[in-house]
């Protein structure tokens, strides 16, 4: 089928983990959305190889999963650190950098 | 002749997982805890393998279940539980306008996203990914043969950078000694003290009761005169209840007892 309704699939699921990263204060769900977003260009990358024919986009999508692994591994573990020294996982509570 | 014209069964896995896919990254937004977060995100992973399976991408199927609904979800969830299951977020805007220019931002950057996929119309039936995976034989052999001839330096790239989160994380988690540790010496020198102050046993804790029948160390021990020694079992485990009942115990051996004391009376009354 046409790549345009995963296209359009991938457009809304971005804009969902656009809206989660703006909206959520928990930092875990925040960084869920990060992954929702990761996902929805992964779709993007795939209908597009689909489309085209060839598969330097599944690569693409191999290396963002790859990246997000790494990303999401360190990422945690910064939410855990910060959770041990602050006893909050709320993105408003580390603001010791505020201006 | 099929009933319903030029209906694929990719268009059908479409058609079926998108919306799918949509309700639960909806979940994953509205929903209050983050443990129902992440299982809302795990329905989006597993209909997105969905549509990598009907987009002729085996592979890719594959490593989304394994790697992002098996192992960085579960990551996640891990972490959910280290930080607390019922930590919610609070309502309270502190920033004025946040949440209604956020949402604007959301519908505006979608509705942006979905008018230039409009605009730039992809015209004509996909090529299909049937002859590029033929091409090696399969798959699996051509994103291989892709991965280690055009992409090695980005493949060996990768490497550096999950060795470097691996380390990275590894430091960052690994929780820093806030008090002194106490040496044999020192914990030798407080349980005397407190013996001598407290009168507390200083020797080791009794160890659980056994039984005919239970050694488990959720019996407990008797002291002579038949009640529990309290410090014989684990106070968590007393905490939970799960200690068995001293009656329930001792009851195989009071009738044994009592079927014995019988016998020999009847031995006893046949000898007289």
């Amino acid at each position: 089928m046409n790549p345009e309704g995963y296209l359009v699939l991938s457009a809304i699921l971005f804009a969902i983990g656009v809206a989660g990263f703006l909206l959520r204060r928990n930092a875990i769900i925040a960084f869920m959305s990060i992954e929702l977003m990761l996902n929805a260009t992964n779709l993007a990358f795939v209908a597009f190889a689909n489309y085209h024919g060839n598969l330097d986009g599944l690569i693409a999508a191999f290396f963002v999963m790859v990246v997000a692994a790494a990303e999401v591994v360190v990422g945690l573990a910064i939410i855990v650190a910060v959770y041990r020294a602050r006893r909050s996982a709320s993105v408003d509570d580390a603001n010791l950098m505020k201006f | 002749m099929p009933l319903i014209p030029l209906v694929t069964a990719s268009e059908v896995a479409f058609w079926v997982c998108a919306p799918i896919a949509v309700v639960c990254a909806l979940g994953l937004l509205l929903s209050r805890k983050p443990v129902h977060s992440a299982i809302w995100m795990a329905g989006v992973m597993v209909s997105l393998a969905v549509l990598y399976a009907a987009n002729d991408a085996p592979f890719l199927f594959v490593i989304q279940i394994i790697v992002y609904t098996g192992a960085i979800l579960m990551l996640f969830l891990f972490v959910v539980m280290l930080v607390g299951v019922d930590s919610t977020d609070s309502v309270v805007e502190t920033i004025r306008g946040h949440r209604v220019s956020a949402i604007l931002v959301a519908i505006g950057l979608g509705g942006l996203l979905i008018l230039g996929v409009g605009q730039f119309a992809v015209n004509g039936a996909p090529a299909g990914l049937t002859e590029a995976n033929a091409e090696h034989g399969g798959n699996i052999p051509s994103l291989a043969a892709l991965l280690f001839s055009r992409y090695v330096f980005i493949f060996e790239a990768t490497a550096a950078l999950l060795i470097t989160a691996a380390v990275g994380a590894m430091i960052l988690a690994h929780g820093e000694q806030l008090t002194k540790k106490a040496t044999q010496i020192e914990s030798l020198q407080e349980r005397v003290r407190a013996y001598a102050e407290d009168g507390v046993h200083p020797g080791p804790l009794p160890s659980s009761g056994v039984f005919a029948r239970h050694n488990a160390i959720s019996t407990p021990a008797l002291l002579p005169d038949g009640t529990i020694a309290e410090k014989s079992v684990s106070k968590t485990l007393a905490m939970r209840g799960v200690i068995v009942d001293v009656n329930e115990l001792r009851a195989p051996t009071t009738s044994a007892y009592a079927a014995i004391a019988g016998k020999t009376d009847e031995i006893e009354g046949d000898d007289e």
